[in-house]
């Protein structure tokens, strides 16, 4: 199976940087924001970001929290595969805050519609923004967009991005795999 | 990809180790869902499931209706009281009938043995057995199990005694199962005339004194004497069962160790366990009420997944 290189660890590193400076440039000092990642693969660049804002940035207080989806998916009894769950970690309410939603990858944007039903268990956000590392154009089943992005990439149906962390894997990386 | 490797619940004896790991994995995420500030998830907004009490039930039904709920389920309840039961309809009728009303899962419970079972193979739903006379309470065990695992860490080596009228008992019967697939030793303790004969073949010790078995454990599960099932009398009096099997603080004091006290309810107050024990931080008796909810939620999501569309 041949994989092509999209981002090294390099990349992504200036990516982070990028992106953890537009949240800033939008949020000031995260007094009245909240970063939720979402489970799984959000998690790893939730934390990624809240680290280096907190770090390199200066941002005290910041929150950040997991939300997981499985119970709000609309493909519950339509896939072969059961569903399995992960935690949702949110410590905090979140009415009148304004919420940032981070993934990996956004392709079809089911999973961020099930993350909009899913966060109003937690109260009604002042507003939700979304920020993905990587956005699959053109292949939207729903018309939700990101506001933040890390690179976008065309990608044909039958490839998938594959967004690799040095917490579970040895090196950041984002590779294009042909699905055969 | 985990799941059951059972299409109904119908008791304890049809599950291993890994269905149990899965209900307890997937409660786990329940639990956190209704300690919520909006404790639903729409997971199963287009499943109807019915619940078909023949016999009384107040905890049970209660749970397993709130479960539904919070899973979005379209819920009908049925009572054999107010029902055509009475008039004299079949089981499988009654089933049938409610079952053209487009209904996916049914959760059982029926005075007589094997009344799950009987209906799995009868009719095309996913049964879930809420109590089968004195056979099975499959829930109630993943119940306590989940409740002990909370609060040990595991199950594991642990000691664990059922004190009570083991002859009647269901939920001793499903715990013995479910207690032995994870590792735990078993005792029970109760008057000889409410042990049944052959309860050592599932190797389950027996003890007959409170005291040395109390001794013994690390949790008690206390059960309630069933006066409703009993058509003798299997000991003299409530008040010497009460001496001899009932718990009170001063034995519990005086163990020399702090054990867990747990009860399936409804509750005897004074007869199997006083209000002081029952109240106590040693017992966990609302936790289980709590977890309960958890624990019926993950087992009704996990069957609801096989239902194909």
């Amino acid at each position: 199976m041949s994989q092509k290189l999209l981002l090294n660890s390099k990349e992504i590193e200036i990516i982070l940087h990028r992106l953890a400076c537009q949240l800033i440039e939008n949020h000031n000092d995260f007094s009245n924001t909240v970063l939720i990642g979402i489970q799984p693969r959000g998690t790893f660049l939730a934390k990624r970001l809240a680290h280096l804002l907190q770090t390199v940035y200066g941002i005290k207080n910041l929150e950040v929290g997991f939300l997981d989806i499985t119970f709000y998916r609309d493909d519950f009894r339509r896939r072969d595969a059961p569903l399995e769950a992960a935690d949702t970690d949110i410590s905090f309410l979140i009415e009148n805050k304004n919420v940032v939603f981070i993934d990996d990858v956004l392709f079809s944007g089911r999973s961020i519609r099930a993350a909009l039903t899913a966060i109003q268990s937690y109260g009604r956000p002042e507003n939700i923004e979304l920020l993905v590392l990587i956005d699959r154009r053109f292949s939207r089943h729903v018309p939700i967009q990101p506001n933040y992005k890390g690179r976008q990439v065309d990608v044909i149906n039958q490839e998938k991005v594959k967004v690799h962390w040095k917490e579970t894997h040895k090196e950041d990386a984002v590779f294009l795999i042909p699905n055969d | 990809m985990k799941q059951l490797s059972v299409d109904h619940l119908l008791g304890i004896k049809y599950l291993n180790k890994n269905d149990i790991d899965l209900i307890f994995e997937t409660a786990n995420h329940f639990k956190e869902v209704i300690n919520r500030p909006i404790k639903k998830v729409p997971s199963l907004r287009d499943i109807t499931i019915a619940n078909l009490f023949f016999e009384n039930s107040t905890r049970t039904k209660l749970s397993f209706e709130l479960a539904e709920k919070r899973l979005s389920a379209d819920v009908i309840n049925f009572s054999a009281g107010q029902s055509s039961v009475k008039k004299g309809e079949t089981l499988i009728d009654t089933v049938n009938n409610i079952l053209s009303m487009k209904v996916d899962i049914v959760v059982m419970r029926h005075p007589n043995v094997g009344a799950g079972v009987f209906l799995s193979k009868h009719v095309d739903a996913k049964i879930i057995n809420a109590g089968d006379g004195t056979h099975e309470h499959p829930t109630q065990a993943l119940l306590d199990s989940y409740s002990i695992k909370e609060k040990l860490g595991t199950l594991k080596g642990k000691k664990i005694l059922i004190v009570g009228d083991i002859l009647h008992s269901r939920v001793a019967l499903s715990n013995i199962f479910a207690l032995q697939l994870q590792g735990a030793k078993v005792k029970v303790c109760g008057p000889t005339t409410l042990i049944p004969k052959y309860i050592t073949s599932l190797g389950v010790a027996v003890e007959t004194n409170l005291t040395k078995a109390l001794e013994w454990c690390d949790v008690a599960n206390v059960l309630r004497v069933q006066h409703e099932r009993m058509d003798i009398k299997y000991f003299p009096s409530t008040r010497e069962y009460t001496q001899l099997f009932g718990i009170n603080q001063q034995i519990l004091d005086n163990l020399g160790k702090k054990i867990t006290i747990m009860h399936p309810g409804p509750i005897n107050r004074g007869v199997e366990i006083t209000s002081d024990v029952a109240d106590s931080d040693q017992s966990i008796i609302l936790n289980q009420v709590e977890n309960g909810v958890a624990v019926r939620m993950a087992v009704i999501y996990l069957l609801a997944q096989q239902i194909k569309r």
